[in-house]
C-alpha cells in the first residue's frame, strides 16, 4: 500500500546561485519527510546553504549528497558536500568563528557545525574538500533540567 | 547595473523573472522579501534600495522578512548592508517579521546582526520610524 520510505541518496549539481535555491529547497523537503520539526528544518536549511555557498564559491563548485537515514526509531539526513577545489590549507584556522578567505562573514564552516549534530570535514590541499553534516529528527526537543 | 531613477513601485529583479517589491509610504520605503532570494538577487535589491533611498526623500526602511524561510550568512550580510548604506543616507531601517524559527538558527549560527533595528511586525516596524516622540503631535 505504501511505497518504501527508504529512499535512496540523491545527488544535487551546486553549480549557481540557483543551484543553491534547489538544494535549499530539496534539503527542506527531505527534512519534512523525515519528521523533522520546524525549528530543525530551518537549521539544517540553513547550514546546507553555508556549505553550498562554501562549495561553489571556495570549491569552484561541486556536489551535494542527500542520503535519509533510518537506524531504529531515529530519522535523520545526511548531506555531504563535495568538491574537488584547492582544498582548506589549515582548518583549525577555518573552523574559527570570523575568519574568512572569500569575503563573507568567516561564519559559513563554524556556524554550520553549530546547527548540525555531526560534522565532518575531509580536506586535502589541491584535492578538494568533503564536508558530512548529519542531523537526527528528534520528535520531542530535548529539555534541560532547570529551565 | 541599473540607474537609479525608476518608477515609484520598481523592485528588483536581480535577473532571475521575479521582482521584490519595494513600496513607497510616505517617507518611508517597504520592501517585502518573500520565499527563495537568490545571492545575486540580494545583492541587486541592495543597490537598488541604497539608489531609492539617495533619489527621493525616504528616512525611513522597513524590510518585512515574515515570508522569508532562512536567512543565512550572506543575507544577513546583506541586511546589515542595506541598513549601513540607509543609515550613512540618514535613513533608519527596521527588520520586520522575523520567523521564530529564523531568529533561534541565526543565534546559533553567530549572526546576531547588532545594529539592526527589529520590530515583531510591520505595523510596528512603521510605529518606530514615524513615531518619533520628539517630532511632536501636528495639532490644528
Amino acid at each position: 500500500m505504501t511505497a518504501s520510505r527508504h529512499a535512496a541518496p540523491a545527488t544535487l549539481p551546486i553549480g549557481s546561485d540557483a543551484d543553491l535555491a534547489w538544494v535549499r529547497q530539496q534539503v527542506r523537503q527531505a527534512a519534512a519527510e523525515l519528521g523533522f520539526g520546524l525549528v530543525q528544518q530551518t537549521k539544517l536549511v540553513t547550514a546546507a546553504s553555508e556549505l553550498a555557498r562554501n562549495t561553489l564559491v571556495h570549491g569552484g563548485g561541486g556536489h551535494v549528497v542527500l542520503t535519509p537515514l533510518h537506524t531504529g526509531q531515529a530519522q535523520g539526513l545526511r548531506l555531504s558536500f563535495v568538491d574537488s577545489g584547492p582544498g582548506i590549507r589549515d582548518l583549525e584556522q577555518a573552523m574559527t568563528d570570523g575568519y574568512t578567505s572569500g569575503g563573507g562573514l568567516g561564519l559559513g564552516l563554524s556556524g554550520s557545525k553549530r546547527l548540525v549534530q555531526e560534522f565532518e570535514v575531509d580536506s586535502t590541499p589541491g584535492g578538494g574538500t568533503t564536508v558530512t553534516v548529519t542531523a537526527w529528527a528528534t520528535i520531542v526537543p530535548p529539555t534541560r533540567p532547570g529551565l | 547595473m541599473t540607474g537609479a531613477a525608476g518608477p515609484p513601485l520598481a523592485g528588483a529583479t536581480g535577473g532571475y523573472g521575479f521582482t521584490v517589491p519595494v513600496l513607497r509610504l510616505g517617507d518611508v520605503l517597504l520592501v517585502t522579501l518573500q520565499g527563495e532570494l537568490h545571492d545575486g538577487m540580494a545583492e541587486q535589491l541592495q543597490h537598488d534600495i541604497t539608489s531609492r533611498i539617495a533619489g527621493s526623500r525616504v528616512t525611513g526602511v522597513v524590510i518585512d522578512i515574515s515570508g522569508v524561510d532562512i536567512v543565512d550568512s550572506f543575507l544577513g550580510r546583506v541586511l546589515a548592508e542595506i541598513a549601513a548604506g540607509a543609515g550613512l543616507l540618514a535613513a533608519r531601517t527596521v527588520l520586520a517579521g522575523m520567523r521564530p524559527a529564523v531568529a533561534i538558527t541565526l543565534v546559533e549560527l553567530g549572526l546576531t546582526l547588532p545594529g539592526l533595528r527589529t520590530a515583531l511586525d510591520v505595523e510596528r516596524a512603521m510605529e518606530l520610524l514615524t513615531g518619533d516622540p520628539r517630532d511632536g503631535e501636528r495639532s490644528p
